[in-house]
């Protein structure tokens, strides 16, 4: 059932693949894009080649929708940057909303949920102040949660915003305190590029980390195929725009203790879009098992491989947390989620 | 901190409709429909792609001294919703 | 999925998958006569699937999920899986649709000029829809009104109209000759059957029609009737669209323009015959 999702891949990579398609496959392949939360990143890629008329119908539908959802994910930003201008500090836009306030590649058609920043430690409270004041508000979290992200996680508990509805992400590292790997965060906002509007983006090399790190370090891989696309765009409009760009990302890498992490995420890339990257040590058991987890979707949208799934889930939190702490918190979440069925 | 000064959206920012006794304006940048009555679009004219003080459209609009609370009110309000900025 | 349907309604078609056999047979009785989708590709997929695998035989389950989805939906029983795939269909409409601005409003045609008839839950729209089909008036649908931004006119939705408790029985007294799904009794809104729209409503389902009244009906007040503003208009279909928003400026072109060419009555009646009569006044 991996034949969808690796064909969604092929047509990302190669999308002259969909003038051979077979009529019958379009079904499967817009499900499982849509699923994957890649239909807008597929319609961009497919538009000006001749399809069936159903296909570019909804392609196109696709494509309005990533028009608005870059609008909202900009306006988002806007309300941020008013809030928190008066603090005076550097503000850092992260992922999707940094894609396409910059206008990269990475950012075309891309479905962009939370607006996600990062500020500096000290400034947390302060931003956490006056956001509160702008109209945000938490998005009421177990107490338990409450403390568990205080204390460890690398961003505030997610806030929302009361009219608008749409959340907000405030990071303050890109990886919590208590994982196995300490970027530094310090080289972050020193290396960051001013978008002139008193917002930032993280550096090319940063950029790349960050996303390899919240694939294979931070989530639980669900939704890895969009962050993995994301890296395959944004390593070739880099490498398009300097030829060094993949050695400066190695030494990179290894600034932020990242290489082991950046080299899994680039050899997953061309794996499964083709990413031009360089010859390494490949780890045999654990690239099968990413890209079987990455293709697990089938035809109707519905996930598989629970088994890889869950491996990934108790793997992304030991990265996260001491294994003492990761037990105790299982067992926890493990036991409100049974309350929470049988109510 | 209080602010001084306001500034609404340029000529093209807002598509505006009259529907009988309301107007709906549309704000391209967010993508959000306003509802106003009187006196908000005259207010947003106002502010149109222009740093405004609180002193000059209190003026423009000769407004009383007891009727600044109200006017400030309106823009607090508006400045909430985004679709004017305070400095 | 074990069982599949597909179908064409109107502009939009859709697949559904299901790990029952029941729903897909009862779906492919009533929607018999409608087309397939074009192309053989659906717009939207929906599946009913068994909660847990073991739900598929024991206390049958069906939990809806499709391209759109809504957390913590609760699942349904297997004997309302009928109502679960319409259920899912809309739903797949609703947060997906970016052609066609949806309002949440019943509309009939004739003549080529459309009645649309607006409100909450319980208001009536389908069951006037329903009564009005009787009387001469083409069916275009009883859930959603698609209003089609570049031409202002409004694209046939057909799909199985839902009907309630006492309605049921009062439609079924007016449409003698009519198809009627099967009753699922003690649904979460009492008891549900499905009417099958006529032939008339079938054969014209690709004919556009144009907007000309615009009617907020309201069930169980002594009969008055009182025009309604543009600017009330607006902001109540606003509120009964689940995609105006999504659509952005062309939303707002689109709906700003209908409130101000369509004109707006409200019309509080105590039974059908009221409503019917007050409506077809307005044609």
């Amino acid at each position: 059932m991996s034949d969808a999702a690796h064909l969604l891949c092929r047509l990302l990579a190669v999308p002259e693949t969909a003038l051979t398609l077979d009529t019958g496959r379009w079904g499967e392949v817009i499900t499982v894009a849509r699923a994957e939360l890649l239909i807008g990143s597929l319609a961009y890629r497919l538009r000006g080649l001749p399809l069936p008329a159903r296909v570019e119908a909804i392609l196109a539908a696709a494509v309005r929708s990533a028009e608005e959802g870059r609008r909202q994910a900009l306006w988002e930003a806007e309300m941020a940057r008013r809030a928190l201008a008066p603090l005076g500090c550097p503000v850092i836009l992260l992922k999707g909303t940094a894609f396409v306030a910059a206008g990269l590649d990475a950012g075309q058609g891309r479905h962009i949920g939370d607006l996600d920043i990062l500020v500096p430690r000290v400034a947390l409270d302060a931003a956490e102040t006056a956001l509160l004041a702008a109209g945000w508000e938490w998005v009421k979290p177990d107490p338990y949660d409450d403390s568990y992200y205080r204390r460890w996680m690398h961003e505030l508990p997610p806030l929302i915003h009361r009219e608008r509805d749409r959340m907000i992400d405030v990071h303050h590292t890109i990886l919590p305190p208590t994982a196995r790997l300490t970027p530094d965060t310090a080289q972050l906002f020193a290396a960051a590029a001013p978008l002139g509007n008193g917002l930032s983006i993280l550096s090319p090399e940063d950029m790349v980390i960050h996303a390899a790190i919240h694939l294979f370090a931070d989530g639980d891989l669900s939704g890895g195929l969009r962050n993995l696309w994301d890296i395959d765009r944004l390593v070739r409009e880099f490498t398009g725009l300097d030829a060094d760009f993949l050695a400066r990302l190695a030494a990179r890498a290894d600034l932020h203790q990242a290489a082991q992490v950046v080299s899994r995420a680039l050899r997953a890339a061309h794996l499964l879009f083709d990413t031009p990257v360089e010859e390494g040590r490949a780890e045999r058991l654990f690239d099968t098992a990413a890209r079987r987890r990455l293709l697990a979707r089938d035809g109707w949208g519905r996930g598989t491989r629970p088994a890889t799934r869950f491996a990934f889930y108790v793997r992304s939190h030991w990265l996260r947390m001491p294994p003492a702490m990761l037990a105790r918190h299982l067992w926890i979440k493990a036991r409100s989620r049974g309350r929470r069925e049988s109510a | 901190m209080a602010a001084t000064r306001y500034r609404a959206p340029a000529q093209g920012g807002l598509r505006i409709a009259a529907l009988d006794d309301l107007v709906a304006i549309y704000h391209r940048a967010s993508g959000i429909t306003h509802l106003a009555v009187a006196p908000v679009p005259e207010l947003m004219e106002a502010m149109a792609g222009e740093w405004r003080t609180l002193d000059a459209l209190a003026d423009a609009f000769g407004l009383a001294a007891d009727e600044r609370g109200a006017l400030i009110e309106r823009l607090e309000e508006l400045v909430a919703t985004g679709l004017v900025e305070a400095a | 999925m074990r069982h599949v349907f597909s179908v064409r309604i109107g502009p939009a078609s859709f697949r559904v998958g299901s790990d029952w056999r029941a729903p897909v047979d009862q779906l492919r009785a009533l929607y018999a006569g409608y087309p397939a989708p074009e192309g053989g590709i659906a717009d939207y997929t929906v599946r009913l699937s068994a909660t847990r695998p073991w739900r598929r035989f024991v206390r049958p389950s069906v939990a809806i999920a499709g391209d759109y989805m809504l957390p913590d939906a609760a699942p349904l029983p297997l004997a309302h899986g009928l109502l679960a795939a319409e259920m899912a269909m809309n739903l797949q409409l609703a947060l997906g649709e970016r052609r066609f601005l949806l309002l949440h409003a019943a509309t009939v045609e004739r003549d080529g000029r459309a009645i649309v008839l607006t409100g909450e839950s319980g208001a009536g729209k389908s069951t006037l829809a329903a009564l009005l089909s009787a009387r001469g008036w083409r069916l275009m649908g009883d859930e959603f009104a698609l209003l089609d931004p570049e031409t202002g006119l409004l694209h046939a939705f057909p799909r199985l109209v839902s009907l309630k408790n006492a309605a049921i029985d009062v439609v079924r007294a007016a449409l003698p000759d009519a198809r009627f799904g099967p009753l699922m009794a003690g649904t979460p809104k009492g008891d549900i059957r499905h009417l099958v729209p006529g032939e008339a409503a079938l054969a014209a389902m690709d004919q556009l029609a144009r907007p000309v009244r615009l009617v907020f009906p309201r069930y169980g007040f002594t009969p008055d009737a009182r025009p309604v503003g543009a600017g009330e208009a607006f902001v109540r279909l606003t509120q009964a669209s689940t995609n105006y928003v999504a659509l952005g400026e062309q939303g707002f072109d689109a709906l700003t323009r209908f409130v101000r060419a369509v004109p707006a009555i409200a019309i509080d009646y105590p039974d059908a015959a009221s409503a019917i009569a007050a409506i077809e006044a307005e044609a």
